[in-house]
């Protein structure tokens, strides 16, 4: 019924290709010995070239040319003025009237320069959040750590999505907050539509992602070293800021990295939170391909943003060479 | 390159029906926008098994007909998305003789602008923008377009966050008509909008969310789609709808066979199915919009020929007109000035 638009062959390649490479991983797995043990990787390679792989370079494709294929640098300089397909349209339909109607677009710049600005806000207030817990998690003499550690995650095994939404029915004007002030006979205050809403939502979703990694490193620590540094003299603030902080870096700059990285790249939240009203870089890549269609530019956009992420873990790795914290930096 | 992946993707998640089904009608069509219980009766009447499918936006559907040809039998894009279609050739001619039943057609329908003998398209649904707004909150009756701008409901109103139908309504608003390629006009427009959300008049710009919000009583005033509207309406009795004396957007969702077509008798009997009486009644009451169909306009009786939100009179209609496709060239400026409000803080 349907077009097949791979020959008999292709198909037949495919199998065989397939069937290779399980009866591969059998031999691989029943005589370990003869085998290179790289070929245990090769699930993931496969995984990796198919997933990410082919999707960067179809992304830096698109990115360089335009809507004929033909290669072009366009889509960068419609980053830097977001007026620069329009501009052009405007002066072919009013030659040199058109001269006061136009105008450097500054909307791709701004909104990346919010996001960050939202990103480094989010990552601070986390970090400042996230460390006190991480502490407080991995105390030995506390008998609750671990059921702190099960309550941490419960939420998570919900999609961030509902939980997002669920944040609505919360900050609305007539969600639970207000009608609860209202009851105690307070005046209604707006919550949600603006841009500490979405703070908040972002804040909330990403935490765990800064508490984990300092409370693995924490609870790893030698718990000796804080008490030989008390049996020299050190009181417990000195131990904390000369020991248990130097030590627990390698936590940080990877509760870092898995916060900040997520941050920039927010959408969703913007639009259920903020109520539209203020855009992240990720709502903006997202309507350049949905909503105008602009495969083109929203791949030039979403390559600028992969690189800015490249050169902010590679500043942070600097601070971890070791990749002690996990490696993710 | 995207064309391949598409199709790949396609065979995939089509497998299981090509696999089984002798008789088949694959449909493209919004998201929650039918009554499924037609669906199995068709198939229970005819032996044929729908493929049912749905795209969220028009781009995301006129990619999906462009980039796997033979997939799709019967879509239902929008008017100007169908002038579209008809301009690049991706249509096939209808056989009316097939579709007895497309006579129910109402006269306003029956020669649009968009295609102008009808070769091509049968409307669906149908409806109209205009102001969905709380009368506990909203005292002075809704009559402009000029109350979206008012100060009075600061922090009160719901904008839709879509390109065309917000510029739209301000360029109707200051006299202009919707489908303008004067680029004044567009700068004016977006020159409004900007100090509308400059004013704080603007609560949120969304889409889906708003007909649940405005019946939670969330905001005053919100520009809305009538079958949305109505929507809300029926869950709140405190809500009415009304369109703007400057006059309005109205639309039509039709039925089209893609060109590329593989089972264009089976679309074509579904499409007959679609437009029988009790069946058109069944998705009008389910959808909320307008139907274009006399013979469910006559079984649904009063309730619905009198309801000025669903029915829209005919004075309104006059002042109201249709999107014309406006050409991805030029449509580049009126995107750049919607980025540009959105982007206003």
């Amino acid at each position: 019924m349907y077009n097949m638009t791979l020959p008999w062959w292709g198909w037949a390649m495919m199998l065989v290709g397939l069937a290779a490479f399980i009866g591969m991983l059998i031999i691989s797995i029943r005589r370990n010995h003869g085998v290179k043990r790289s070929l245990f990787a090769s699930p993931y390679i496969l995984w990796m070239i198919l997933f990410t792989v082919v999707p960067v370079i179809l992304i830096a494709y698109y990115a360089f040319t335009d809507a004929n294929g033909v290669f072009t640098l366009n889509n960068f300089r419609n980053f830097w003025d977001s007026n620069y397909e329009s501009n052009k349209v405007i002066m072919e339909a009013m030659g040199e009237l058109g001269a006061a109607y136009i105008s450097r677009g500054t909307v791709n710049v701004d909104t990346l320069v919010y996001s960050l600005w939202m990103a480094f806000k989010c990552t601070v207030i986390c970090l400042l959040l996230g460390y006190p817990a991480a502490l407080f998690m991995a105390d030995r003499n506390m008998k609750l750590g671990s059921t702190l550690v099960v309550l941490f995650i419960i939420p998570m095994w919900m999609n961030f999505l509902l939980r997002t939404i669920a944040w609505m029915s919360l900050l609305e004007d007539n969600g639970l907050i207000n009608n609860f002030l209202r009851w105690l006979g307070f005046e209604g205050v707006q919550l949600m539509y603006n841009s500490e809403a979405v703070l908040l939502g972002m804040i909330y979703n990403f935490l765990p992602f800064m508490v984990f990694p300092i409370y693995t490193v924490i609870n790893k620590m030698d718990y000796r070293l804080s008490e030989a540094a008390a049996d020299l003299g050190c009181n417990s603030w000195k131990t904390l800021y000369k020991v248990v902080m130097p030590l627990s870096v390698p936590g940080v700059i990877s509760g870092i990295t898995m916060v900040f990285m997520p941050s920039v790249t927010t959408f969703f939240i913007p639009r259920m939170l903020g109520g539209g009203n203020t855009m992240m870089f990720g709502d903006l890549i997202e309507s350049k391909f949905l909503v105008e269609g602009n495969w083109n530019v929203g791949s030039a956009l979403s390559l600028i943003m992969m690189v800015l992420i490249l050169i902010s873990l590679s500043i942070l790795r600097k601070a971890d060479p070791n990749g002690e914290g996990g490696g993710i930096a | 390159m995207k064309k391949f992946f598409s199709v790949l993707f396609l065979v995939v998640l089509l497998l299981p029906a090509w696999a089984f089904a002798d008789q088949v009608v694959n449909v493209l069509n919004w998201e929650d926008y039918i009554d499924e219980a037609v669906l199995a009766q068709f198939t229970e009447e005819t032996g044929i098994k729908v493929n049912y499918m749905n795209f969220t936006t028009v781009e995301d559907m006129i990619v999906k007909v462009e980039t796997s040809p033979g997939a799709y039998d019967l879509c239902f894009p929008s008017d100007y998305i169908i002038e579209r279609m008809i301009n690049k050739g991706m249509l096939a001619e209808i056989n009316y003789d097939n579709i007895p039943n497309a006579a129910q057609t109402i006269p306003y329908l029956q020669n649009p602008a968009y295609d102008p003998q009808q070769k091509y398209s049968i409307p669906y649904l149908w409806g109209t923008v205009g102001i969905l707004y709380n009368t506990k909150m909203v005292d002075e009756p809704v009559t402009s377009w000029s109350i979206l701008w008012d100060a009075k409901y600061s922090k009160n109103v719901f904008m839709l966050d879509s390109i065309r139908d917000s510029m739209g309504i301000t360029l109707k608003y200051l006299g202009y008509s919707m489908n303008t390629h004067d680029i004044p006009a567009i700068m004016a427009a977006k020159t409004k909008l900007i100090e509308q959300k400059q004013n704080g008049i603007v609560k949120a710009y969304q889409v889906d969310e708003t007909k649940d919000k405005m019946a939670n009583n969330e905001a005053a005033l919100a520009l809305m789609w009538s079958g949305d509207a109505q929507y809300a309406i029926d869950l709140n009795p405190d809500l009415a709808y009304a369109v703007p004396e400057e006059g309005s957007n109205v639309w039509v969702d039709a039925m089209v066979i893609p060109a590329t077509a593989k089972n264009k008798e089976n679309a074509e009997k579904l499409i007959n199915f679609l437009c029988r009486p009790e069946i058109a009644k069944a998705n009008c009451e389910y959808v909320r919009y307008a139907c274009p169909n006399a013979g469910a306009m006559e079984l649904m009786g009063e309730e619905y020929t009198s309801n000025p939100v669903q029915n829209a009179p005919e004075e309104v209609l006059a002042k109201c007109e249709f999107f014309n496709d406006i050409d991805s060239t030029f449509l580049s400026v009126y995107e750049a000035m919607w980025m540009e409000v959105k982007n206003t803080k």
